[in-house]
């Protein structure tokens, strides 16, 4: 189990940007993380992955752990060697080498098991195969994204930490990527996904958390979190007690007030 | 034209170790982002520690054998002074703006210089010359031995290289990290690592240049001032590209060697010495029409 207990995260030793966060990623299931823009979801991806360091912040409060050893104070690379591995946001493939050389520099941690990990990413994402000596930076954004994805296998990993892996995609692209997460995570890698597409993460998830502004202000099983009306309400766009349908009538002139407002 | 040919064989020989050090200098500019101004005590250092290897072998290595042996230590243990300067004086200083480290190895080449010239003494230290100013005949041109071991060198240097960064698994780290420092770490590669590889390559190489040129006139107090042509070599390549490091070396080693053949015929005015200043006047033209050098990436900066 990937945990982190009351994290508390400055940026530049002035912004708070987590105050007191707790997420459970237990091994081998789908965890979404829902929440607007500046929240705080990549900034606690960076705390479980070693990455706060290059951004000027540090953990002040709490801790990170790996089956209850804590692992905050490790660089980056013994990170990774543990087995948590990030995606990072917008994609960020090395887009002037191959495919295939990018999948290598994904293996740099496990060299031995290159070939078949390659086969299985192969056997993953089959458009990578066709284009394998093709420069990365010119395959489309969805292919792109899928590298950035295999690329991350390559270790293979116990825990894949996906930072919006739809930004930006068509739908049927979307659909895509929600397949071979589930494949992914069927061969036993457990995964954190953050979502703006919270109807996507949600129906994949077994259990989701919500940020609000450095905070976990919800924390329910994915399909309750579906059936929560505020979630129906911010996030999926429905509105509760009716079939979609709304006269203006009904409409209040104030801002319903947040159920868990801070 | 056997004049004209010859005369950019010689700038192709002396060009080889301009290339050298300025694949140093490339090297370390693509994985960190700074421009390391220690280069030339590097590459004293690594001349000197060839010239003390030599006595040391004795009788028992002669020749090439010899200078190939010498070499080989003086590029291990420059490449090991390398990483040390790397972990001592610029790990701490990561994340700071790249002129910042620029002017820390500014101030690093001179105390190395200082060390360096300890062990020189007054005069210069001969290193292992076993082809001494020998020419040798190619096709009716003549060229002088050491030049074509030089070249001989490069061409060695440039294809370990290009397997190195194609095919193992720190020269992959190294390009990762060149393009995309946070997404190198996501990979598990440690930057920390490749800078310290990057510093011991460069080192490696400027030992081998400085042991190359030390071949002519000896390890002297003042061999430092030619790892600056260096400079020019490197912006006439681009910063960021090994392939033009190669490239600009060897032509500012060719330009050098024509403007000292003709200068004195067809532009006598400009004094004697010109082919000195020539390599900078070229890296003042570069900058002007092409900034970032022939192969160079062009700065794309949105207004």
């Amino acid at each position: 189990m990937l945990s982190a207990r009351n994290l508390e995260v400055v940026y530049d030793d002035v912004v708070l940007a987590l105050r007191g966060v707790s997420i459970d990623i237990p091994d081998g299931e789908i965890i979404a993380l829902l929440g607007s823009n500046g929240a705080g979801k990549t900034t606690l991806l960076r705390a479980l992955t070693g990455l706060l360091d290059v951004h000027d912040a540090e953990i002040t409060k709490g801790r990170v752990t790996l089956d209850e050893q804590p692992i905050h104070h490790l660089a980056p690379e013994r990170i990774v060697r543990r087995g948590v591995r990030q995606v990072l946001e917008g994609r960020r493939v090395f887009v002037e080498m191959s495919i295939e050389d990018n999948l290598r520099t994904g293996a740099h941690t496990l060299r031995s098991e290159m070939a078949t990990n390659m086969e299985r990413v192969y056997d993953l994402f089959p458009v990578l195969r066709e284009r394998r000596s093709r420069t990365a930076g010119y395959l489309s954004g969805g292919e792109q994204q899928m590298l950035a994805i295999g690329r991350a296998m390559m270790s293979s990993p116990r825990y894949l930490l996906l930072d919006e892996p739809t930004l930006g995609l068509a739908p049927k692209l979307v659909e895509t990527i929600r397949d071979v997460i589930l494949e992914i995570n069927k061969a036993g890698t457990g995964v954190l996904l953050i979502e703006q597409n919270a109807t996507m993460a949600l129906s994949i998830a077994s259990h989701g958390y919500v940020m609000e502004t450095g905070r976990v202000v919800l924390d329910k099983p994915a399909t309750r979190l579906l059936a929560d009306d505020d979630i129906r309400e911010f996030y999926l766009g429905l509105h509760p007690g009716e079939d979609g349908r709304k006269s203006f009538r009904e409409v209040k002139h104030y801002r319903r007030k947040k159920r868990w407002s801070a | 034209m056997t004049e004209f040919l010859e005369s950019v064989l010689r700038g192709l020989g002396n060009g080889a170790i301009y290339a050298l050090l300025a694949l140093g200098f490339v090297i370390i500019y693509k994985s960190s982002g700074a421009i390391s101004f220690a280069q030339p005590a590097l590459m004293m250092t690594g001349a000197v520690i060839s010239s003390y290897i030599a006595p040391a072998l004795g009788a028992a290595l002669v020749g090439a054998v010899a200078f190939f042996v010498s070499v080989t230590a003086a590029a291990l243990v420059t490449a090991l002074v390398a990483m040390a300067i790397e972990r001592l004086a610029i790990r701490p200083m990561i994340g700071r703006a790249a002129f910042t480290i620029a002017i820390i190895t500014i101030g690093i080449d001179i105390a190395v210089r200082v060390i360096t010239s300890g062990f020189i003494g007054l005069g210069a230290r001969p290193v292992p010359n076993p082809w001494g100013l020998e020419r040798t005949e190619i096709l009716g041109l003549r060229i002088q031995e050491r030049h074509l071991v030089a070249l001989g060198i490069l061409a060695l240097v440039v294809l370990l290289l290009v397997l190195f960064f194609r095919y193992t698994r720190h020269g992959l780290a190294m390009r990762a990290t060149a393009f995309d420092q946070e997404a190198a770490m996501t990979q598990g590669i440690s930057v920390g690592a490749v800078f310290s590889m990057s510093w011991a390559i460069a080192g490696a190489l400027a030992a081998v240049a400085g042991t190359l040129l030390a071949t002519s006139a000896g390890v002297d107090r003042q061999i430092w001032i030619v790892a600056l042509v260096a400079l020019p070599a490197i912006i006439l390549g681009g910063l960021d590209s090994l392939a033009g490091a190669v490239i600009g070396g060897l032509a500012v080693g060719v330009v050098e060697s024509l403007v000292g053949s003709y200068q004195g015929q067809w532009a006598p005015w400009l004094g004697n010495n010109f082919q000195v200043v020539a390599p900078y006047v070229l890296m003042f033209v570069v900058l002007l029409v092409r900034p970032y050098g022939l192969f160079g990436t062009p700065e794309v900066r949105r207004v």
